[in-house]
């Protein structure tokens, strides 16, 4: 590893108004530090395996001290060639691999590939299908980010307890889709112009006590975050994000958000059947990790009130349209790019069809991985200890940062 | 030695208040309920491990809780995931840093042959090409019942190491390895493809 | 929005040389994109971004697309005279297309909440030629994704800040994504193996002993 090689690091431009974001050269006046040990800077290598909880990543950091001056991701400990695969297999053969991707979000990721399907082929989703997808994903959404909240706080050092009560409902949730789908995690339960199989009357009977119970899960767990004193230390004005970097760098969901800018693909593309619910979008002020935090939170609330609203609303009807050979399938020659809100941001996917049974070109838009772009800019300035919590609050999943 | 001790014997000893045991009963039962695990996960399969020591399903109830995050402190890593290429060398080295004795459970279809991604470029057509593998668990992603019962099937393992004799336990055994070559990243491939001394692939025979 | 055609006669109004053209999407998904000529893409990326009207400030997916060398044959019916006589015979034409890769960029507006507005640049060829102006100055989000195209398809991006790979090790020679690329042969048994994984199994297959005749087998004994 050698760091050394590159430290002139081309300044990126901004967005037109003129407040470039720049990533300081010197090491000495990152983010307003002033005073330096005169000394070697110490380079440690953090991952693939530690302590923290996100999986296969690795970071190498230069230290002045405690504090970090320089900050170089490591791709790649769980790249497992998911596009190269996706070429392939056929497209219906490429579904249960998605589930792999964000092994948190196997329902949004399903939907993401099959939205991204029935774009390319242009396939009609029965009105049914379209109402358990959003209550499929918003229930995703819910324990992706109570888990998030979870993984973040036992980083900080709230070792066990608050990863337990996330855990707890997570569980619940996790029965729901198990009696559903037939499996736990990988749920594999969305196809092109529907779903694998519909939600009888008591499965609905039992989401809605599962969700019945969720706030008072989550008022509990906002008092635990909102008033304690460690979290606040080790949340607020620590890896602050400007929106003008964000927009630039990519960055979308929740975290996006926190920084401000109103860009909720739920409200933009209004896939699905989401223009007909009332929701709001959390913003926060300060782009910093408490505010990543607080979005989770705030989103989760959200959430409640959309799967409310679905579980009245939601019609009889058929599941699947029938018109669809999922066996034989072979699209018409073309392209399309479908993205959808996942809990961690824009999941999209890209497909080339030449027109026989496999994808020509199968690119999958990983959140995560993209939103990783600028953890050095948010980590320059501030000790090793905050790099575990900045990351925590990206919120990231191997399996989709490297495919 | 326990062979030597009449069962009879010992159940009417235990009745009358003394408890007799032997050094290798009293060892193998320290050793396999304190059983701490390399905190350590690969994949999906790493989700369903931390499930495991969630609240449910309670792995503490096996002595199996204290997840360590130094490859020094453990006793036990869970390859709970798909090993790429990329990484077999970091787990190899991990197993190595390991002391003795020391398990290995390959958790999930990828950890046993590469799984699902068994076709991927960068993907390790299972772990026990490196390390050799106490237990496997099959499943994509095994249910944490199933990382429970591969506890228990190794648990059950360490209950008949024996401490002497012929068949000792590997650990105790000086012409045993307990550590293994690191692999190199080549130019096409991970260097050896594969530890021969230690894995063979399966082979057919046609007649 | 404004349709790709406006959207091209203003962008080659805006930046001089720059020639455009707009790849048709025949699918139902109707996403047609522009493909530009390498040496302008960074200053017709910029006009995108900064256009009052577009402000595609959000570039969501960069992604590499290989297209192998093709030949197609085409029969076509030509006059020509035979013995003396004017007749028409069919000719079949060999039609050569060099591959090249690509790289495509969904861009986005996250001020105006439209797109998307796709647009490709093309190599000259998948060897040596296999270069690209980068658009990293423009759109950080393309930081990493470009270095992964560099590293699965093996496009150079000129101007990108830390080109390097990304996903498999730096020792590693290949690009994996390639149509041609071909991985390194491990064979295992796998009992019900098929299609491509059949062929590749057949290769390994012992052969069989010849046992055709009743000689043979009592010349064994």
């Amino acid at each position: 590893m050698n760091m050394s090689s590159r430290a002139e690091r081309s300044v990126v431009e901004g967005p037109r108004d003129g407040t470039s974001p720049v990533i300081p050269r010197d090491p000495s006046t990152a983010l307003g530090m002033t005073t330096r040990l005169d000394g070697e800077l110490l380079e440690v290598s953090m991952g693939p395996q530690h302590p923290s909880t996100h999986g296969v990543f690795r970071m190498n950091v230069a230290l002045d001290g405690e504090t970090v001056v320089k900050l170089k991701p490591v791709f790649g400990y769980l790249h497992r060639n998911h596009e190269k695969i996706g070429e392939n297999t056929s497209y219906l053969g490429s579904m249960p691999y998605t589930d792999r991707l964000d092994y948190f979000c196997s329902l949004t990721n399903n939907w993401a590939y099959a939205l991204s399907v029935e774009k390319l082929a242009g396939i009609e989703v029965p009105e049914r299908a379209e109402y358990l997808r959003i209550i499929l994903a918003e229930l995703t959404r819910l324990q992706n980010h109570a888990s998030l909240l979870g993984f973040l706080l036992s980083d900080m050092g709230a070792w066990g307890t608050p990863l337990m009560y996330a855990f707890r409902e997570r569980e619940k949730i996790l029965d729901l889709f198990e009696s559903l789908a037939g499996s736990r995690m990988m749920c594999d339960y969305m196809r092109f112009g529907g779903c694998r199989v519909d939600a009888g009357p008591d499965w609905i009977g039992r989401a809605k006590k599962v969700l019945d119970a969720f706030p008072r899960f989550l008022d509990e767990f906002e008092k635990l975050l909102v008033s304690n004193e460690i979290v606040i230390a080790r949340t607020q004005h620590i890896g602050k994000l400007t929106a003008d970097l964000a927009i630039s760098a990519g960055i979308t969901g929740p975290m996006l958000r926190a920084s401000g800018v109103n860009y909720d693909l739920r409200k933009v593309d209004g896939y699905g059947f989401y223009p007909r619910f009332k929701f709001r979008v959390p913003l926060g002020d300060h782009g910093d990790t408490y505010d990543r935090l607080m979005m989770r939170v705030l989103e989760m609330r959200e959430s409640i009130e959309i799967l409310k609203q679905a579980f009245e609303q939601i019609p009889a009807g058929p599941v699947m349209n029938p018109k669809v050979k999922l066996r034989s399938f072979r699209p018409p020659v073309g392209e399309a790019y479908g993205r959808i809100e996942g809990p961690k941001g824009e999941l999209g996917f890209y497909l080339i069809s030449d027109g026989s049974s496999n994808p020509y070109r199968y690119r999958v838009r990983p959140p995560s991985f993209i939103n990783l772009t600028i953890l050095e800019d948010l980590c320059l300035g501030h000790t090793v200890a905050d790099v575990m919590v900045i990351l925590g609050s990206v919120d990231i999943v191997m399996g989709e940062v490297d495919r | 030695m326990s062979e030597q001790i009449d069962e009879g014997l010992k159940s009417e000893l235990q009745k009358q208040g003394i408890w007799v045991t032997s050094t290798q009963e009293l060892y193998n039962w320290g050793r396999r309920n304190s059983i701490w695990p390399l905190q350590f996960g690969l994949a999906c399969c790493a989700i369903e491990m931390i499930a495991t020591a969630a609240s449910r399903y309670d792995l503490a109830r096996f002595g199996g809780e204290v997840f360590r995050p130094s490859p020094r402190q453990a006793d036990l890593m869970i390859v709970a995931g798909t090993v790429t290429k990329k990484m077999a060398p970091q787990i190899v080295r991990l197993y190595n840093q390991m002391p003795d004795p020391k398990y290995v459970i390959s958790m999930g279809a990828c950890a046993i042959s590469g799984g699902p991604f068994k076709q991927g470029y960068n993907v390790l057509k299972g772990i026990d090409r490196y390390i050799p593998v106490d237990v496997y668990i099959p499943g994509c992603p095994p249910r944490p019942e199933a990382l429970l019962h591969a506890f228990m099937e190794l648990q059950r393992k360490i209950d008949g190491q024996k401490l002497t004799g012929e068949n000792k336990a590997a650990h105790l055994d000086r012409a045993q390895p307990s550590e293994f070559p690191v692999p190199a990243f080549g130019a096409h491939d991970l260097e050896p493809p594969s530890n021969l001394d230690l894995f063979r692939p399966p082979q057919i025979e046609r007649v | 929005m404004e349709s790709l055609e406006e959207i091209k006669t203003r962008v080659e109004a805006a930046v001089p040389g720059a020639d455009i053209s707009i790849i048709p999407n025949p699918g139902p998904a109707n996403q047609p994109s522009l493909l530009i000529d390498n040496e302008h893409a960074p200053h017709v990326a910029r006009f995108l971004r900064d256009d009052p009207a577009l402000r595609l400030d959000h570039c969501s997916n960069v992604t590499g697309v290989d297209w192998l060398d093709r030949t197609v044959t085409k029969k076509v019916k030509v006059k020509k005279l035979v013995e003396g006589e004017e007749k028409e015979v069919e000719e079949t034409h060999e039609e050569f297309f060099p591959g090249y890769l690509e790289s495509v960029y969904h861009l986005y507006s996250m001020a105006l909440k439209q797109g998307p507005v796709i647009i490709r640049m093309r190599t000259a060829d998948r060897g040596e030629g296999a270069r690209l102006p980068s658009l990293t100055p423009v759109y950080r989000s393309a930081d990493f994704q470009e270095r992964e195209i560099f590293d699965l398809y093996g496009i150079r991006f000129d101007g990108h800040p830390d080109l390097r790979r990304i996903l498999m090790w730096d020792e590693f020679e290949d690009y994996p994504m390639r149509k041609d690329y071909r991985e390194p042969d491990d064979y295992e048994y796998e009992p019900t193996p098929h299609d491509d994984v059949l062929e590749k199994a057949k290769q390994h297959y012992s052969t069989r002993p010849q046992l055709d005749g009743a000689e043979e087998l009592t010349a064994q004994e």
